[in-house]
């Protein structure tokens, strides 16, 4: 095994992580906000790389060109989630929400199913294609234009929430609803604030993710996964601890893929998700 | 200012509080007493539109305002802080305050009125850039009332400002208060000290299992016989 081959492995590690970041951040931002789970995370993420592959094969859109329009779209479904589904079950019992997003994960699943088949589909020849040889390092092109843009969204994202007024009302309506609504800040507006921007990272993620990947109705299910694992090895709620994470679960994968075996890689990512419950049960960043 | 009609209250099928009526006058401090779990914190809520009562109504300056969310009561310049402090954690003093003239009505003002409250609590610009969490119980009780007036509020409801304050910080506490009474901001307070609550207002109302059993000027609630029934089951 030769040094280029390890340090491909983890700049492909790298570059995967900031998109496991993203998706991680929106689902970790939703649950910071409500203790709600979202177990459609995935099938959201599977939404958006259908909407980026039917631009493409529809109107010719590339995926890069579409992207803004994927993630409105996605931000669109957040609310119509939030408004139709999530607003109504604040209230009920843990079990009664899980079975809600989980239903809604399930009904998603099928209905991509339905209307497009459970074939694997391909964006082919997209904008930016190929890969690149740096110092005998073989990098794809989709992959790196995949992981800025992912780095990008989430800066914008750490930005929007830590710097901005409404972030700020975001976040004090995470830590205490009510004192939230004692001071004016308009919490079921927050809420659904809250289901836009988590859906529309998912949106960007997915965007970006088409150009090289498989588009098919299950698709999410193992992004979801590792979304799940990177929130809580990044500690619930926490959007900082979502993109230590991200890219800790992209370079274990990796590494553990090319010294192990690939088939056993998220044997690796789980089993260093178990170590961290068992010995910081809060995650790295975590509050709870 | 504040007129509360006979508002009944209940958590589901428990009701908690029975046709209370309350008022409150430009300008006054008035008291809320009652021993736990008499009623006093779920009229505070119900006032400030965490909670709807079911019967009775709630005027802030002749409007009706039991039928309002939360965020909008606070913009007519009633603020209500809640017991136990409920700062949010993870944000920092300055941020604390800042989201404190969130609304609309505050927000125009708000350079101003955080030089004003730093200027009560010296203490909390020495802290501005810590997590709230950090704070002692005293700088949190700072906070979360410096945290209420940068909403500009008229009528200031205060729940408990005192549980698990240091005898130092009480007093500071108390100079506060007066401080922001002088400034023409009537205050409405929960306290179980019957001598700590009537030395510092000018009515006070006293509450027992959901029902006012007494109300009155502080002077002469403090020589009753009644309220020493109440409080020392006498």
């Amino acid at each position: 095994m030769t040094r280029e081959i390890v340090i491909q492995a983890i700049i492909s590690g790298l570059l995967m992580g900031f998109v496991y970041a993203l998706i991680a951040a929106g689902l970790s931002l939703i649950f910071g906000l409500m203790e709600i789970v979202n177990f459609a995370h995935g099938e959201f993420l599977m939404l958006s790389m259908f909407s980026a592959f039917w631009f493409w094969a529809l109107f010719g859109v590339d995926p890069l060109y579409s992207l803004p329009v994927t993630a409105a779209l996605l931000a669109l479904l957040g609310l119509v989630v939030h408004y139709g589904i999530i607003r109504h079950i604040l209230r009920a019992p843990m079990l009664a929400q899980i079975c809600a997003t989980f239903g809604l994960a399930v009904f998603l699943r099928a209905l991509a199913q339905f209307l497009w088949t459970p074939d694997f589909r391909t964006v082919i020849h997209p904008l930016v294609e190929g890969r690149v040889e740096v110092l005998g390092i073989f990098l794809g092109l989709p992959q790196i234009v995949a992981s800025v843009g992912c780095l990008m969204g989430f800066t914008l994202l750490y930005v929007f929430i830590t710097r901005t007024e409404t972030g700020l009302a975001l976040q004090a309506t995470a830590q205490d609803r009510q004192a939230a609504s004692l001071m004016g800040i308009p919490t079921d507006r927050m809420y659904a604030l809250g289901w836009a921007i988590g859906a529309a990272c998912v949106g960007v993620a997915g965007g970006l993710l088409s150009t090289f990947y498989f588009v098919f109705p299950e698709v999410g299910f193992q992004f979801a996964l590792i979304a799940y694992v990177a929130v809580a090895l990044g500690g619930f709620g926490s959007i900082l601890g979502c993109l230590l994470a991200g890219v800790l679960i992209g370079l274990v994968e990796a590494l553990g893929g090319l010294l192990i075996d690939p088939s056993f890689k998220y044997l690796i990512v789980f089993g260093l998700y178990l170590a961290v419950v068992f010995f910081r049960p809060q995650g790295l960043f975590g509050r709870f | 200012m504040l007129k509360v009609s006979d508002i009944e209250v209940s958590y589901g099928d428990y009701q908690v509080v029975w046709g209370v009526s309350l008022q409150v006058d430009a300008g006054e401090v008035v008291s809320l007493l009652g021993p736990n779990g008499s009623g006093k914190s779920t009229i505070f809520n119900t006032i400030s539109g965490l909670l709807k009562p079911k019967a009775g109504r709630v005027e802030f300056e002749g409007a009706r305002i039991d039928r309002q969310p939360s965020h909008q009561i606070v913009r007519r310049g009633l603020a209500h802080i809640l017991e136990r402090r409920r700062v949010f954690p993870y944000l920092t003093v300055r941020q604390n305050l800042w989201l404190g003239g969130y609304h609309p009505e505050a927000r125009a003002h708000r350079v101003e009125t955080l030089k004003q409250v730093y200027e009560l609590f010296p203490r909390l610009r020495e802290r501005e850039s810590q997590l709230a969490y950090s704070l002692s119980g005293g700088e949190q009780q700072m906070l979360a009332l410096g945290r209420g007036l940068m909403s500009r509020p008229k009528l200031l409801m205060v729940d408990e400002p005192f549980l698990g304050l240091s005898p130092a910080v009480v007093q500071e506490m108390k100079d506060a208060f007066k401080r922001i009474n002088a400034e023409g901001v009537s205050i409405l307070f929960i306290e179980q000290n019957v001598q700590v609550a009537l030395s510092m207002s000018h009515r006070g109302y006293i509450l027992e299992s959901g029902r006012l059993v007494l109300e009155g000027e502080s002077e002469a609630l403090l020589t009753s016989a009644e309220v020493k029934r109440v409080f020392l089951g006498g």
